[in-house]
């Protein structure tokens, strides 16, 4: 029987998986009492459904995504986290079909950090959260680019790291490692136009690829031809010449200088 | 109106000639006060910018997709490649996020030599720093002298790790090699000579007209706007903003070191500059702690954690055990606790963070690299509006973009 790949995931996997191999966790600690923390753990009870403590970081999982600006807002402007410092997503459609996306906050006066969590269902679109951070601008572009999330609001949702009209969202674990059929048209279509594609051929997007016969981008040492020479017969071998480093003798020039006055 | 055809396509299109007087520039990607890939496209009043577009990209190579796909101790040396004008910072940032989520620490040895490349590092790119944006603002002699002294610094490195610009010099858990014979003698020189060369640039900027006239109430940036818009290190300490990562959530031997924080309320590129240099002194005068302590330290470099991290080279060839730990370890590479972290650093360009999410395989889940240059690329769109033309290339260059890491 041939193996099953997961259709779902086209990620690098361990070769190797233990069947009896379970994975320790990472701890969790609860919220000290009478910190801030548990002050902004009591203030977001009736957003959130867990809230623990991990390195120092106080990490809440909100109920419902669309909470995302009421939380933040309770953030900024009870407690003081006027900085969101990063936010992105992770990709969970295989295992639970949707995405988690996290808000990593900082309170710069007290030096806390805090992260909220909220799931977002495939196909439902987030609020933006420029009106309260602007570095949200580039942020949820880039997670709109990556991910494919539609954001709400947002002053200019464009992609930003990729071209505008690229196919596909590099993030995601379905986006395929290589073979990309749409990626390796892309600058063919640009460049000469779809109907030259007979003529063109696909790019070539492996970065480890050398045509051995191809003269004009690649050459061998010690067997150097013309410019886009014909080897496919073969090539003669050069003598290998490695050019003499030609220095300058300071003292001796002086002397001559010296010499000649 | 320019016609589109197959070798200008749309998205290289501008309309230059409006009629409302306004003309739309385009300033890169190859533009030598660029950065490295910056496109920007500029909408201007006479010599008055009405709208910035900054328009990243151009040097994306998916880098958080290849963390993806490589174990921990292969995507290492790729983090070089994110700030490559500071890589030990990358490679620190990233090695203590994974050694935060194993939950292991680098022996007392690996901290002080760690430190003291983090440090080396931050002079190496704050004289690159002067040396590039004195270029963009027209004083050719402060480059030569800049990049003189950096050339001595990156000999130290080169000294230390074999590289000059992608050091890899730090592994998850420790640093791979001890300091060599007579390297703190070097670097005793070097940072002994430092202040009297940082002196030199000052002379020659810090009180000189042209510099004042380019520099001062150029790139006005609020202290409310700075935290808006997410600006670490220099660029919110040059709005008043006392924060940096050394000091309020210390990290290796930072909380032993005594230093302080330059900070300037001048909300412009001056005070800017002027925090780079000062903190180039205090760069020298951290090291100049650091040499003493690394005396008294135990020989041992990398954390004893059997499932994480190789036994030292005696051992694999020695003991059998340690041979089969390092043989797995190479091959299918460690695999860390499910979890996630997000572990912040204060790189020469501000916080450098990185979120990693672990479901326990021997690849990260996912890797978020949180880039301080990122954010100050979003700030252009603002910080650029209302500003002459001419100051365009000064608030690029004060503003200490690096490319590796905004497109990640």
């Amino acid at each position: 029987m041939r193996k099953y790949t997961p259709k779902d995931s086209v990620q690098a996997k361990s070769y190797y998986t233990d069947r009896f191999w379970v994975a320790p966790q990472m701890p969790k600690f609860e919220v000290e009492a009478g910190s801030q923390f548990s002050k902004i753990v009591t203030a977001l009870k009736k957003y959130s459904k867990e809230s623990y403590t991990q390195l120092g970081q106080l990490i809440i999982h909100i109920n419902k995504p669309t909470d995302n600006i009421a939380v933040l807002t309770i953030l900024k402007e009870k407690f003081g986290y006027t900085m969101c410092s990063e936010l992105s997503a992770v990709d969970y459609l295989a295992k639970r079909g949707e995405f988690e996306i996290f808000y990593q906050m900082l309170n710069v006066t007290e030096a806390l950090r805090v992260r909220v969590v909220c799931q977002l269902a495939l196909g439902s679109a987030i609020e933006s959260i420029v009106p309260l951070f602007k570095m949200a601008n580039f942020a949820e572009r880039e997670m709109y680019d990556m991910f494919g999330i539609y954001i709400n609001n947002h002053p200019y949702l464009k992609r930003i790291l990729m071209p505008d009209d690229w196919v596909g969202h590099p993030l995601l674990k379905t986006y395929p490692l290589q073979g990309d059929e749409a990626a390796s048209w892309y600058e063919v279509d640009k460049i000469f136009g779809k109907e030259n594609r007979d003529a063109i051929g696909p790019e070539n997007r492996d970065p480890a690829n050398v045509d051995r016969y191809d003269t004009k981008r690649f050459s061998r040492v010690g067997y150097e031809v013309p410019f886009g020479a014909d080897i496919s017969g073969g090539e003669v071998a050069q003598p290998i010449e490695y050019s003499k480093t030609v220095m300058v003798d300071y003292q001796k020039e002086q002397k001559e200088l010296k010499k000649r006055r | 109106m320019q016609v589109t055809n197959k070798l200008t396509p749309f998205f290289e299109n501008l309309n230059f000639e409006r009629d409302d007087n306004t003309m739309v520039i385009n300033f890169g990607p190859q533009h030598p006060s660029a950065h490295g890939q910056l496109r920007l496209v500029l909408e201007l009043d006479g010599e008055l910018v009405t709208k910035a577009y900054p328009d990243i990209g151009y040097l994306h190579r998916g880098i958080e997709k290849m963390a993806e796909n490589m174990t921990y101790n292969e995507f290492l040396p790729t983090t070089d490649r994110l700030d490559y004008i500071a890589s030990t910072s990358n490679n620190y940032a990233y090695a203590l996020a994974v050694e935060k989520l194993l939950g292991i620490e680098a022996p007392r040895r690996a901290q002080v030599i760690r430190t003291m490349l983090l440090e080396l590092n931050r002079i190496i790119s704050h004289l690159f720093f002067l040396a590039t944006h004195a270029l963009d603002v027209g004083a050719m002699s402060v480059f030569l002298y800049a990049f003189r002294e950096r050339e001595f610094a990156m000999d130290l490195m080169e000294d230390y790790c074999g590289a000059r610009l992608t050091h890899s010099a730090v592994r998850i858990g420790g640093v791979p090699l001890d300091l060599p014979t007579g390297w703190l003698e070097s670097l005793e020189k070097f940072i002994n000579r430092l202040p009297t060369d940082i002196k030199t640039y000052e002379d020659l900027l810090t009180a000189n007209r042209i510099w004042k006239m380019r520099l001062e109430d150029v790139g006005v940036l609020s202290a409310e706007n700075a935290l808006s818009w997410g600006c670490t290190g220099p660029m919110l300490r040059g709005s008043g903003v006392n924060y940096d990562i050394r000091k309020e959530e210390p990290y290796e031997l930072y909380s032993e070191l005594d230093f302080d924080i330059p900070t300037s309320d001048r909300c412009d590129s001056y005070g800017r500059y002027r925090i780079y240099m000062e903190e180039m002194k205090q760069s020298v005068r951290i090291l100049h702690q650091l040499i003493p302590m690394y005396a008294p330290t135990a020989p041992q470099l990398m954390a004893h954690a059997p499932q994480y991290i190789s036994a030292p080279k005696e051992e694999i060839m020695t003991q059998n055990y340690a041979l089969m730990q390092h043989f797995v370890l190479v091959t299918q590479g460690m695999r860390p606790p499910v979890g996630e972290v997000y572990v912040p650093t204060e790189s020469p360009k501000g916080e450098l963070g990185f979120y990693i999410k672990s479901e326990g395989e021997p690849y990260a889940y996912r890797l978020k690299c949180r880039a301080p240059s990122f954010f100050h690329t979003g700030l252009l769109q603002e910080i650029l509006v209302g500003t002459y033309i001419a100051d365009v290339v000064t608030i690029i260059g004060n503003t200490n973009i690096v490319f590796g890491e905004i497109d990640r």
